[in-house]
């Protein structure tokens, strides 16, 4: 697929292929896809704004350039922002391809980095030289300030220009949790959200930490994604709940209401709170909360495509991925789309019996 | 003028366990001198969790020393790159938002001028500061406001206004243009958000003794004017009772904030 290299959020050639439960395959133009829903259903949406996570720096035992990309969090308590997950490169920025990036200076616990206005210790490496436990010093109110002022967006060198804040954040972007942009978000906007309830359809957003969705490096791709906090409020809880036992679908925007929903759906009944998504969703998977999902298009062995198999049997989704490439469908986080129905057997018994 | 700090201490204590207005997170544009800081220490007072911005560092610590517990915010809302910063540190700090009130006011020409006096750059800046800044703030933190609307927290915008955007008053051109724009501004987001449970709301507080009246009026009879804390009490009236979870407490607060 070609990547999608304008930071354009709902750009009006923007297409999308719909996999109905049958595996039939439909081309629409994007802006269609509420006609898709029914009256019944309720499209479930991220609404976590992104964090500027990249954060140029130094690392002062050598005085060299780092960038610090932070990528994980254990909780979105608000004073919780001392301790990351970071994923740290050498010197250079996001023009240069993530797998072409210098690594960082060998890192070890206790190493000081200056990050702007911020300092920081790496706290223990991960299992990779590139993977630290860092911890920002300072009042949780400091911290946010200096990532307000001092972060990028993260960012990779398919898109040239320099993000700003207004690219990445959802118009429906609430509190400050993600790392990297829920894009599958950018289709939706206010004309949408307000125009859903005369179609009779349902609208509600959970709040996920969308960690990174790339490093460039095999290893730690391997391990993508990383753990992410969640939120999902009574409101939202009881909007699956009554959709569901009225017999309507809960389409979510995104991998991470998917990961999200079904973490919070896998003891049984979907529970109303703040968990840890720590789960990967792949071909084995059996949904429990989620019929439908709405995505950015995914190549073949990311962490999202393999979400997607969740949805939908190999050979449905290769066909898939063939008809993305015919007809030049762009991909990344300001690409096209997919909107996939989860086929029958692709339920938990408990769920597609109720 | 001055805020009595024993008093608000005092208070702070009395409202630590159960304020009437505990767990709403609240946001004022503008929030280290007159009708903004009588806002932030009316709300704090109240249980509410606040979060200001202003443009000057000194003046924010001093606030923050003044209403321990709040969060002081450095920022400029009549610049764009500005906006997203501030939104960021407002929900990140809060943890989401309930109620945002853009108080933030530029006269535009000081003294003030004659339309046909009137530098264009003043008028844009009075633009800037009393439409922009709030256009593009609410709309940064209008996802924020959406999350605690869907909760049913209640989600409510309050823009304050000024008779001058009524009354064609001479030598105030800039500022009751924009203002008169503010209003209207208002009007269509609650049209067009209300049905959302986003209440956006405007209120004229009044000829107050504050900096920004100072500035325009230097010679007015500062006993004839009212005090930016009586105005902070009727707005807070005005948010709670726009507020489904927090009108019931309504009679407590102004009770409480009189006593």
């Amino acid at each position: 697929m070609i990547p999608a290299s304008q930071p354009v959020q709902r750009p009006r050639d923007a297409k999308l292929l719909v996999i109905d439960d049958a595996g039939n395959l439909r081309h629409v133009p994007r802006s269609s896809w509420v006609e898709f829903l029914r009256a019944g259903d309720l499209v479930v949406a991220n609404d976590a704004a992104t964090i500027p996570a990249s954060l140029p720096g130094v690392h002062v035992d050598t005085q060299r350039a780092v960038e610090v990309r932070l990528a994980g969090r254990r909780s979105l308590d608000p004073e919780d922002v001392h301790e990351f997950t970071a994923v740290i490169f050498g010197e250079g920025d996001f023009h240069t391809r993530t797998e072409e990036r210098p690594a960082p200076p060998r890192l070890k616990a206790g190493d000081r980095l200056k990050l702007g206005p911020m300092s920081a210790t790496v706290v223990r490496l991960l299992g990779h030289p590139r993977l630290a436990a860092i911890r920002i010093e300072g009042s949780a109110d400091r911290i946010w300030a200096g990532l307000a002022r001092h972060g990028r967006p993260i960012q990779y060198a398919h898109v040239d220009v320099p993000l700003s804040f207004w690219d990445v954040w959802t118009p429906i972007a609430g509190l400050p949790v993600a790392f990297e942009a829920p894009s599958a978000g950018f289709v939706i906007d206010w004309r949408i959200v307000t125009n859903l309830r005369a179609h009779g359809v349902g609208f509600t957003t959970i709040t996920h930490a969308a960690g990174i969705s790339s490093t460039g490096d095999p290893a730690l791709d391997a391990r993508l994604p990383f753990d992410e906090p969640y939120r999902i409020s009574e409101a939202a809880a009881a909007a699956i709940g009554r959709t569901r036992e009225r017999g309507g679908r809960v389409i979510a925007v995104g991998t991470t209401v998917v990961r999200g929903l079904e973490h919070a759906a896998s003891a049984g009944t979907l529970r109303a709170g703040e968990g840890l998504a720590t789960q990967r969703i792949g071909a084995g998977t059996r949904l429990r909360a989620v019929h439908a999902i709405l995505s950015g298009t995914h190549e073949p062995g990311t962490s999202h495509y393999e979400l997607l198999r969740a949805f939908a049997d190999d050979r449905i989704l290769e066909r898939a991925s063939h008809e993305l490439d015919l007809h030049g469908y762009r991909t990344h986080e300001f690409g096209d789309s997919v909107m996939l129905e989860a086929a029958f057997q692709h339920y938990h018994r408990a769920w597609s019996a109720a | 003028m001055a805020l009595d700090n024993e008093n608000t201490l005092a208070r702070m204590e009395a409202f630590e366990q159960d304020g009437p207005l505990k767990g709403l997170r609240v946001a004022v544009a503008g929030g280290t001198s007159g009708l903004g800081l009588a806002l932030v220490h009316e709300f704090a007072s109240a249980g509410a969790s606040v979060a200001f911005v202003a443009r000057d560092r000194t003046k924010i610590d001093t606030t923050l020393t003044d209403i321990p517990g709040t969060h002081g915010i450095a920022g400029d809302i009549s610049r764009k790159e500005d906006i997203y910063p501030i939104a960021m540190e407002i929900t990140g700090e809060l943890g989401g938002l309930d109620v945002l009130i853009n108080n933030a006011s530029s006269l535009g020409p000081v003294p003030l001028a004659l339309l046909g006096d009137t530098e264009c750059e003043d008028f844009e800046q009075a633009l800037a500061t009393n439409l922009l800044g709030p256009f593009r703030l609410t709309k940064a933190l209008l996802g924020a406001l959406a999350v605690s609307a869907r909760q049913g927290r209640g989600a409510v915008v309050l823009n304050i206004s000024s008779d001058a955007a009524l009354n064609p008053y001479p030598l105030w051109g800039a500022y009751g243009a924009s203002k008169a724009a503010l209003n209207h501004m208002t009007r269509i987001w609650d049209e067009e958000l209300s049905p959302e449970g986003i209440r956006f709301l405007w209120i004229d507080p009044g000829d107050m003794d504050t900096p920004l009246h100072a500035l325009a009026i230097p010679d007015a009879d500062r006993s004839t004017l009212k005090r930016p804390e009586a105005a902070a009490r009727q707005a807070i009236e005005t948010i709670v009772s726009a507020l489904p979870q927090y009108g019931r407490s309504r009679g407590r607060i102004v009770d409480e904030a009189t006593r």
